[in-house]
């Protein structure tokens, strides 16, 4: 089986890269978790306008997605921060996350006794994370260990010819040695149903993505239903991508399909829901890409393979995000930005084979800790919490 | 219009995804006149056609579904002739229509 290397955490998981999350549970801990992290190396913070104010699912489903973060194994060690009157509890999704056994602490501005205590307090506790995780280094794991979070922003008509059939062929690679990968983008799969009900394990799969995609069209009716700014065009198809050739959501949706591959589906997972067994699922999440990239990451994910063809450069805080243009006039023009031009297939000069292996490769290697290019230019402007029927 | 003669006939690489498929991709920028080529298959373009946007591989009559990848991408809005460049001018598609779902 192929080896990556890669952090182990204490319950099993592997991590890609190793930094510290400080997470705060509600909106108004944002500056001081944002002041701790910059006090010491490898920190992150995640500042949301989430975590109070919310109600029911919705609430449910931003808790899960900053529990999610929190457990993914890229970061060794959690602070969460509360203010100490909001609907999230700090201590609550403490333990939510130090169910996978990582270091985790909290605190409360209100017990501390302000903003400054805070700060001082939350940096002692960080840098004592950050003295244990120094301790740790890479070492060989299976790829069955690794998650992949499949996405695709800025799709011109390449896409479906060449990057995401190549990335299709690398998540066949990583499905075939036990790996795990998520599909996801549900307003995007409009069109692709025939396709998906091929590609189900089981009718109860099947019946399940029908349903997700259903309700996804339901809510989008709703409401676009007295808005046409754009009724010339079809919703969820962007300038770029008309201007790419991609003319409808059903063509955008059956190229971007090819990047699952051809594994079947096992299961279907909720927003920022981890997976309990490995395989391709199909993820219910939908947005922009740093709703749904969140809930890759939240999902498990330690890294993001992103084909565009536009041209793209986000990234993930603490999660490489691996761009992938099927565009070769893309890459060459946005070189400082895309990992891996798989335009060469279609420049003739590469076969699609060659190309999703050489990408299966490149995806190993980062895994390892080779940098993408966003993670070397400081992208991480895709963290963003989904709110619940958001499409 | 004016005719560009000097590009009649040169030809433009082009890829049929799936066989059944009634659209072809340009793998080049194609301008009126020139050939775009798949194998043995030929066509006339009728318009300048962009990198990557679509060409009719055949004349479709109005409300014919258009296929690439071997699936339905939309339906033609009015008759279509071969070599014409297809794309949101003439295409429509009943999923995902903002405020005409």
């Amino acid at each position: 089986m192929d080896q990556v290397l890669g952090y182990r955490r204490a319950n099993g998981s592997f991590g890609v890269r190793n930094y510290i999350a400080v997470i705060p549970s509600v909106f108004c801990a944002n500056h001081t978790a944002k002041m701790v992290a910059s006090q010491v190396q490898g920190t992150i913070a995640f500042p949301h306008p989430d975590g109070c104010g919310q109600h029911g699912k919705d609430l449910q489903q931003t808790i899960n997605t900053l529990a999610g973060i929190g457990r993914n194994p890229n970061f060794g060690a959690v602070l969460v921060v509360g203010l100490g009157c909001e609907r999230i509890h700090a201590d609550e999704l403490a333990s939510l996350i130090a169910e996978t056994q990582k270091p985790v602490k909290y605190l409360n501005i209100q017990a501390q006794g302000g903003t400054l205590k805070a700060i001082e307090a939350g940096v002692r506790i960080v840098r004592d994370f950050a003295f244990q995780l120094s301790q740790q280094h890479r070492e060989p794991f299976p790829v069955s260990k690794l998650i992949l979070g499949l996405k695709c922003g800025g799709t011109d008509a390449t896409s479906g010819i060449a990057s995401n059939p190549a990335l299709g062929l690398a998540v066949d690679q990583l499905i075939a040695q036990g790996g795990t990968a998520f599909l996801s983008e549900l307003a995007e799969l409009l069109g692709t149903e025939h396709i998906m009900e091929r590609r189900s394990a089981t009718p109860e799969v099947y019946q399940r993505i029908k349903e997700e995609l259903t309700h996804c069209e339901d809510v989008l009716e709703r409401m676009t239903k007295d808005y046409v700014r754009t009724s010339e065009q079809a919703a969820l198809v962007t300038p770029g991508n008309f201007e790419g050739g991609v003319s409808s959501v059903s063509e955008k949706a059956l190229g971007g399909i090819h990047k699952s591959g051809s594994s079947p589906f096992v299961g279907v997972l909720d927003y920022a829901e981890q997976p309990k067994n490995t395989g391709l699922f199909l993820m219910a999440a939908a947005g922009g890409d740093s709703d749904i990239a969140t809930s890759l990451v939240a999902g498990g994910a330690q890294i993001i393979a992103f084909t565009t063809g536009r041209g793209t450069p986000t990234g993930f805080p603490g999660v490489p995000v691996l761009k992938i243009t099927g565009n070769s006039k893309t890459y060459h023009n946005m070189e400082d930005d895309l990992d891996f031009n798989a335009g060469e297939i279609i420049d003739g000069t590469l076969t699609l084979e060659q190309a999703g292996k050489n990408l299966y490769q490149e995806i190993l290697a980062i895994a390892s800790g080779k940098p993408t290019k966003a993670e070397i230019t400081g992208h991480d402007e895709l963290f963003a919490i989904g709110r619940y029927e958001c499409y | 219009m004016k005719v560009r003669y000097y590009h009649t006939m040169e030809e433009k690489r082009m890829l049929i995804l799936a066989s059944g498929d009634n659209v072809g991709v340009l793998l080049e920028d194609a301008l009126a006149g020139n050939i775009a080529v798949c194998g043995d298959t030929r066509v006339s373009c009728l318009n300048d056609i962009k990198f990557c946007h679509k060409v009719a591989l055949f004349d479709l009559p109005k409300h014919t579904y258009f296929v690439k990848y071997g699936e339905i991408i939309g339906y033609a809005l009015r008759d279509i002739k071969k070599g014409e460049w297809v794309h949101t001018h003439n295409l429509d598609d009943v999923r995902g229509r903002e405020g005409m779902l």
